[in-house]
């Protein structure tokens, strides 16, 4: 029997569904402050079993072995950047360029818009060789490229769906139907938080949309709700409703939540209900998010050489401001961030989603900040223990798309081979794993399905994926399914 | 080893004493044995017992040397009972009336007042539509809205009528299977047409058709059963005794509706009030008069004369057409043309994917003003093109002329071009300005498959005094593979109006251009009716007539409509499905119900029906026990057995078996028809909700003493009385019933209360979250706008689920951003300074005394001294920073609500307004205790 399900008692579990949302912390601040509320509160003759109850709950949470990484960062490129122009060069596929595609690759395949016989179309933007391994990689993602050889770029991807929703919530919560927690949230319910003012799980959007499969992507789903990723919002309030009513200061609201403090506190004395008492902590807990939650979106407090490095632009929605309040995040203890980008989707119906001019425009607005990211977490000695992982959630077709004559270049919906890259947090840098095929339409070699990218990811955690479980209705669930293999060949 | 189910590892891990899968299958589980009414057993105080429930209480208290808690104070007891029976908290005068009421029975009369309210209905409709996944949105993507709210407001009065249970059952299931359905049946069946749809670009609808009968299957076993039949779907139950081929028997069940995914949600129905049928029957009878009218007109025989005259007119001006005779004919893709003698090309041989054809042909001396293609019916599959549906998609059509004597081809414009038919987005105007794939005539369509005729008008005429050649250049399109002519002839004409169009729509041309005696019904009749509106003399009638039916058509669309379930006529073959997986399916099997379960009797009809009548037979083990269970989880915090969703092996024993068991057979077959129970009916919720409200058990007060707390953490043994947090629509319908703001309108569509912008930006949807005006900004929460997607904020931050599928359990966390959201949502502001003004107006009222009012109208019962005393001392300190800052004194009293009508002291309706927030969240607040 082994000693990490013993921490997952029945008990445990349905303390975990009435607690807090920070409480049980792998540094045990959160826990300190709880205890010191049970101090302050409750005199010796006060119910002696809440100190229990509260105690179940703020069990630190260890994971199965020792980890790599503490923290990550999942930077979303949603839509799907095409492989073919930023990660996989295919010499053989540009000398077809323009020729019919061959009838055995087209025939059975089901495809999100192209129609009739496609013709190939060979890579539409230049390759370069970047850092000490040579790393082939688009010359639209020098910053990236710069960092080569702390890049571990995995070629040989392929996931089972070919339309975004279905493959980014594949991606993220190991199925294509909404109803499954989301990566992070099983991450925070399998190790619970560092941070005591911030939540453990944090999503940012830029490129104007939210990605297609919507709040199922970091949903809690079944888990307990207190694991879903909290969005954070680039317009009005960051985390809804974070700021008080018009008409009242921080001064203001202390002195109401001091009152409800002393009511709540009266309130507990004569019924005796703990969850009286998580409450009380709750309260005190959003006082502070009050404050250290404007602080964190405060980037124009970062020193104008960092705010150069990444490129902000204060007061906008940018993937730059993003990218520097994700570190921010991480410094102060949130374990997963996530960044979704939209307007990766090439298809080429028109100027606005071609590869000619929208696909440099999403690289300008995304390549030199992600460099900056990379840059950031090693100067700081963060890059070790942190996991970070930039891609789509398909490739995209050798083909060109056409969609009704258009005149625009750009390729459709492909979920036989894509490319993401991983840095920090134990990742073998400075590595290419797998190969796709001549014309880049198949995995050739090494393959990594979705689930064994999940696999890894949670391995890098020191969980493994078979053993981290939630039972519902009647069925021990997990993010890999009943699949997933962690792909060795990845790690440093 | 990929595909070993984790759950035996964690079982053995947790458990490792404890008896195999396999071993446990040899016994009977408890919940698969019928239910048998308990005998009362025996009590240390019978007295205490109000009725039979309490009885099982005690008994198993005494087993544990525990007393039951006194009973809670009646203000207390009143607003639980309130907030269970109707989601509601009782209003001052109610609990003044009630603590005045000193009668024995004053109690029960505040419980039959409950449940004869309507808001009884809207509170129990929420925990099912949760069951029904009941939400205004598709799901899948761009989770586009549609209508399902009818089926909403169906739970909700069949809740107030207290439909029983079996019949509630029957009609969500298999309603539209009742002889001579009524739309009330009909519309219920909705429950099993709340499942996603999927509209996006590529997907294949049976796939998630299979899906959405698969999430019925599951949801069917799991709402009625407690049952996690879903296991089924891929292999035999590990733990409980149902089969991978029953699973797919059961599904035979409900396989054969007609929904199959489609973007416009078919089958849907109207849904008409009474008044509202009464109104469209005068329309369409006022529409049917004004056309019986028209028709009297349109038999005389002037009318028909002067419809001759205008046909012959302008037939008179519809071209001539000659046949060309072609001499050479060629296909670049290799195909064999050859000639007919009536001087049609058809085309054998090789069928490249988009084939060009030229054709040459002499034709003689004249001015010509028009070219027709014409495409022809061949063979016995009457196609028309060579793709295997039997059809073309032309994309260009090129003319040049050699004059005799001339050395080169000229290029011949055209300048317009009609066709008697084309397909949807494959227009004829796309062979001239090369938008869209080309001219394609459905001919999919067996109907179809009949030739069409294409007209080009030249841009000037064409001289040829001597003749020429001209050569005609025929592209396909290359995105509809093999879609090439497959015999077709060449015309042209001298007729003058070949050239400008006149102001006849090419639609009746097209019509005019054949003759009178040739014209189907349906051509006739557009022709007429295009006419009529022409003729001077009917005219007149003519638009009455049109009027008429515009004003049925108008009302009839605005009539709501929903979706339903509708049985196909010829049933499905259900499959086996291999492993589960949509594509792989074995052999196919009947429908039937699991061996383990109770019989399927022989006299049900084996179909939908049949099978709803079998989940709610008295001999089903189950049904009763879950519902039973469910509605004690709502008001105890947890069931008798804990796990709501898990009846089977997996799930947690009973805390009181014989207690279920009791309700189980009292809901089935009541007993207890005396006293609180007169008139009880089998399957009578409200009856059973009156048992457990008026019991002494449920009456006890819910403070806990530290050794009980020790003892019984979660309250498994009933020796206090409940307390829970509220769930989400109960604390946004309690802020707003307090302040006085709460809509008392019922039903309709879902509205939109205020929203933080941004929320709803969701990739190709442009639908936009419009705030609701009026009271409907102030409805109760279960009448707000639910996209699947993207719920309202507050009702996630408060645990609601999303609704995609089933949810038979909500969570009940404990968090921050809870907090945020009650002390900081302008929605909680608003009621808070509502509150404050309520508070604020009171006639001669001391501080203190407006503490107390405004405590008691949220709290229901009277505050301590301490209580007042805190919240006199924080009104003082915020009177006083107030006074000193007027503007924030304006914003914290106006910022939602606006200037009060009466002039008043801004700094003292800012500082209740401070009172107010603090009173809606202390923990009592969002407590049911």
């Amino acid at each position: 029997m082994n000693p990490f399900l013993s921490e997952w008692s029945v008990e445990n579990l349905r303390a975990v569904t009435r607690r807090q949302f920070f409480g049980r912390t792998a540094t045990g601040i959160g826990s300190l402050a709880l205890a010191s509320l049970l101090r302050g509160n409750l005199s010796a003759s006060g119910p002696a079993a809440l100190a229990g109850a509260a105690e179940n709950s703020l069990a630190p949470r260890q994971p199965h072995f020792a980890a790599r990484a503490r923290r990550a960062i999942y930077i979303h490129m949603a839509g799907s950047p095409s492989q073919l122009e930023l990660f996989d060069p295919k010499p053989k596929l540009s000398e077809l360029n323009g020729k019919p595609c061959p009838e055995s690759l087209y025939k059975k395949e089901r495809f999100a818009f192209i129609k009739g016989v496609p013709k190939m179309l060979g890579a539409t933007h230049e390759f370069a060789r970047y850092g000490q391994c040579g790393m082939e990689l688009g010359k639209l993602i020098p910053h990236i490229g710069a960092h080569a050889d702390d890049l571990c770029l995995v070629r040989s991807m392929f996931t089972e769906q070919f339309n975004h929703a279905p493959a980014q919530l594949f991606l993220h919560t190991g199925a294509p139907r909404q109803g499954r927690p989301g990566m992070g949230a099983w991450l925070t319910y399998g190790l619970g938080s560092e941070s005591q003012d911030l939540p453990a799980f944090v999503v940012l959007t830029s490129g104007g949309k939210t990605p297609d499969g919507g709040a199922s992507l970091w949903g809690s789903a079944f888990l307990p709700t207190v694991y879903q990723g909290v969005q954070c919002r680039s317009k009005g309030d960051p985390i809804l409703y974070v700021s008080n009513p018009p008409g009242m200061d921080s001064a203001g609201r202390r002195r109401s939540l001091d009152a409800l403090k002393d009511l709540n506190e009266l309130q507990l004395h004569d019924v005796g209900d703990p969850e009286t008492l998580t409450r009380i902590s709750q309260y005190e807990l959003a006082y502070r998010m009050q404050s250290s939650v404007p602080e964190l979106m405060d980037i124009e407090r970062e020193p104008q050489h960092i705010r150069d490095l990444y490129g902000i632009e204060p007061g906008k929605v940018s993937f730059a401001n993003n990218a520097l309040l994700a570190r921010r995040l991480l410094e102060r203890g949130t374990r997963f961030v996530q960044l979704y980008h939209w307007g990766w989707d090439s298809h080429g119906t028109a100027a606005s989603d071609d590869l000619m001019t929208s696909l440099p425009l999403r690289c300008k607005e995304t390549d030199q900040a992600s460099g900056a990211l990379l840059t950031d977490l090693k100067q700081r000695g963060m890059l070790d223990d942190t996991l970070v992982i930039w891609g789509g959630e398909f490739g995209r077709t050798p083909m060109n798309e056409e969609r009704n004559n258009s005149k625009f270049l750009g390729r459709d919906h492909h979920p036989h081979c894509f490319s993401l890259w991983m840095a920090g947090g134990g990742i073998r840098g400075g590595t290419v794993y797998g190969e796709t095929d001549d014309l880049g339409y198949h995995v050739a070699k090494d393959q990594v399905h979705v689930h064994d990218l999940q696999a890894t990811i949670l391995k890098q955690f020191g969980l493994d994926h078979t053993r981290l479980t939630y039972r519902f209705q009647g069925r021990d669930y997990r993010l890999t399914d009943v699949h997933g293999e962690v792909v060795a060949g990845l790690l440093a | 080893m990929k595909e070993l189910f984790l759950v035996l590892s964690v079982i053995a891990g947790i458990n490792p004493g404890a008896d195999g899968p396999q071993e446990r299958a040899a016994k009977i589980h408890w919940s698969y044995v019928k239910p048998v009414r308990p005998a009362l057993p025996r009590v240390s105080d019978p007295r205490w017992s109000r009725n039979a429930l309490d009885s099982f209480v005690l008994a198993q208290l005494d087993r544990e040397k525990l007393k039951p808690s006194p009973e809670a104070a009646r203000a207390i007891l009143l607003r639980r009972v309130s907030l269970d029976l109707t989601g509601l908290p009782p209003s001052p005068d109610e609990v003044d009336s009630f603590l005045n009421d000193r009668s024995a029975v004053a109690y029960e009369k505040v419980v039959t007042r409950l449940l004869d309210s309507p808001a009884y209905g809207e509170r129990w409709a929420r925990q099912w539509l949760d069951l029904a996944r009941y939400a205004d949105t598709q799901g899948y993507e761009k989770d586009a809205r549609r209508s399902m709210w009818p089926y909403r407001d169906w739970v909700i009065n069949a809740l107030n009528r207290n439909m029983p249970f079996d019949q509630f059952t029957i009609e969500q299931l298999a309603g539209d299977l009742l002889p001579n359905a009524t739309q009330d049946q009909r519309v219920a069946t909705g429950f099993h047409r709340n499942t996603m749809t999927n509209t996006e670009g590529g997907t294949d609808n049976e796939e998630f058709r299979y899906e959405a009968v698969v999430d019925r299957v599951n949801t069917t076993f799991a709402v009625w059963m407690g049952s996690t039949l879903s296991c089924a779907q891929c292999h035999n139950h590990k733990y409980d005794p149902f089969t991978n081929v029953e699973y797919y028997r059961v599904m035979a069940f409900l396989n054969n509706t007609e929904d199959a995914d489609a973007d416009d949600e078919k089958p849907t129905m109207k849904v008409f009030t009474s008044s509202e049928r009464k109104k469209l029957t005068g329309l369409r009878d006022a529409e049917k008069a004004a056309e019986n009218k028209l028709t009297d007109l349109l038999k005389a025989p002037e009318f028909q004369q002067a419809f001759t005259n205008w046909q012959t007119k302008l037939s008179n001006e519809t071209a001539s057409w000659e046949p060309l005779d072609p001499t050479t004919f060629t296909s670049a893709g290799g195909a064999t043309l050859t000639k007919t003698a009536s001087k049609s090309i058809v085309a054998d041989g090789v069928n490249p994917t988009n084939d060009t054809y030229v054709v040459t042909t002499p034709i003689g001396p004249g001015r010509f003003t028009g070219i027709r293609l014409e495409a022809l019916e061949t063979g016995e599959a009457k196609a028309v093109g060579r793709h295997e549906n039997g059809g073309f998609v032309l994309r260009q059509f090129e003319l040049a002329v050699r004059p005799v004597n001339a050395q080169e081809s000229k290029p011949v414009p055209f300048t317009n071009v009609f066709a008697d038919f084309s397909q949807k987005n494959f227009e004829v105007s796309n062979i001239l300005t090369g938008k869209g794939d080309g001219w394609a005539i459905e001919s999919m369509k067996p109907e179809n498959k009949i030739r069409r005729s294409a007209y080009f008008a030249l841009e000037r005429p064409l001289d040829l005094p001597g003749g020429g050649m001209l050569t005609f250049t025929l592209r396909h399109s290359d995105r509809h593979p093999g879609a090439n002519l497959k015999r077709f002839r060449l015309y042209a004409t001298q007729s003058a109006q070949m050239g400008p169009p006149t102001n006849v729509p090419a639609e009746m041309r097209a019509i005019l251009a054949i003759a009178a005696d040739k014209r189907d019904k349906k051509q006739t009749d557009k022709i007429t009716e295009y006419y009529r509106a022409l003729d001077p003399v009917t005219k007149p009638l003519h638009e009455a007539h049109a009027g008429a039916r515009k004003a049925a058509e108008d009302f009839e669309k605005q009539i709501p409509t929903t979706s339903v379930m509708s049985e196909l006529e010829k049933l499905r073959v259900t499959k086996r499905h291999v492993r589960g997986a949509y594509l792989n399916t074995a052999e196919a099997v009947e429908p039937g119900t699991p061996a383990s379960l109770h019989p399927f009797e022989a006299s049900l009809p084996a179909n939908r029906l049949g099978f709803a009548r079998w989940v709610v037979s008295t001999s089903n083990p189950l049904t009763a026990r879950v519902m039973m269970n469910r509605i004690w989880e709502q008001y105890f915090g947890k069931g008798i057995v804990e796990t709501v969703e898990e009846f089977g092996k997996q799930g947690e024993p009973p805390s009181h078996p014989q207690l279920l068991d009791w309700l189980a057979s009292e809901f089935m077959a009541p007993e207890s028809t005396s006293g609180a129970g007169a008139g009880a009916q089998p399957w009578d919720l409200k009856h059973m909700h009156r048992l457990i409200v008026t019991s002494a058990t449920y009456r006890q007060s819910s403070k806990v003493s530290a050794a009980l707390a020790h003892r019984d953490p979660f309250n498994r043994l009933l020796a206090r009385g409940p307390r829970v947090r509220l769930e989400a629509e109960m604390v946004r319908d309690q802020a707003l019933a307090v302040a006085g703001l709460l809509s008392k309108k019922r039903g309709g569509p879902s509205v939109m209360p205020p929203q933080p912008e941004g929320i709803w930006q969701v990739v190709y949807n442009g639908e936009l979250w419009k705030t609701s005006a009026g009271e409907d900004k102030y409805r109760r929460g279960l009448y707000t706008f639910w996209r699947r997607s993207m719920p309202h904020p507050m009702m996630v931050n408060f645990d609601a689920p999303s609704r995609e599928f089933c949810v038979l359990r909500r969570s009940r966390s404990n968090t921050p951003l809870q907090a945020l959201n009650t002390l900081n949502d302008p929605a909680f502001i608003e009621c808070a300074q509502a509150i404050a003004r309520q508070v604020a107006t009171q006639d001669h009222a001391d501080v203190k005394t407006r503490a107390t009012h405004a405590f008691r109208l949220i709290l229901a019962r009277a505050p301590q001294p301490k209580e007042v005393a805190r919240l006199v001392a924080l009104f003082q300190s915020e009177l006083k920073h107030y006074e000193a800052d007027p503007k924030a004194a304006e914003k914290m009293a106006t910022s939602e609500l606006g200037k009060p009508k009466e002039p008043c002291n801004l700094a003292e309706l800012a500082a209740w307004t401070v009172v107010a927030n603090v009173l809606l969240n202390l923990d009592e607040a969002v407590t049911k205790g």
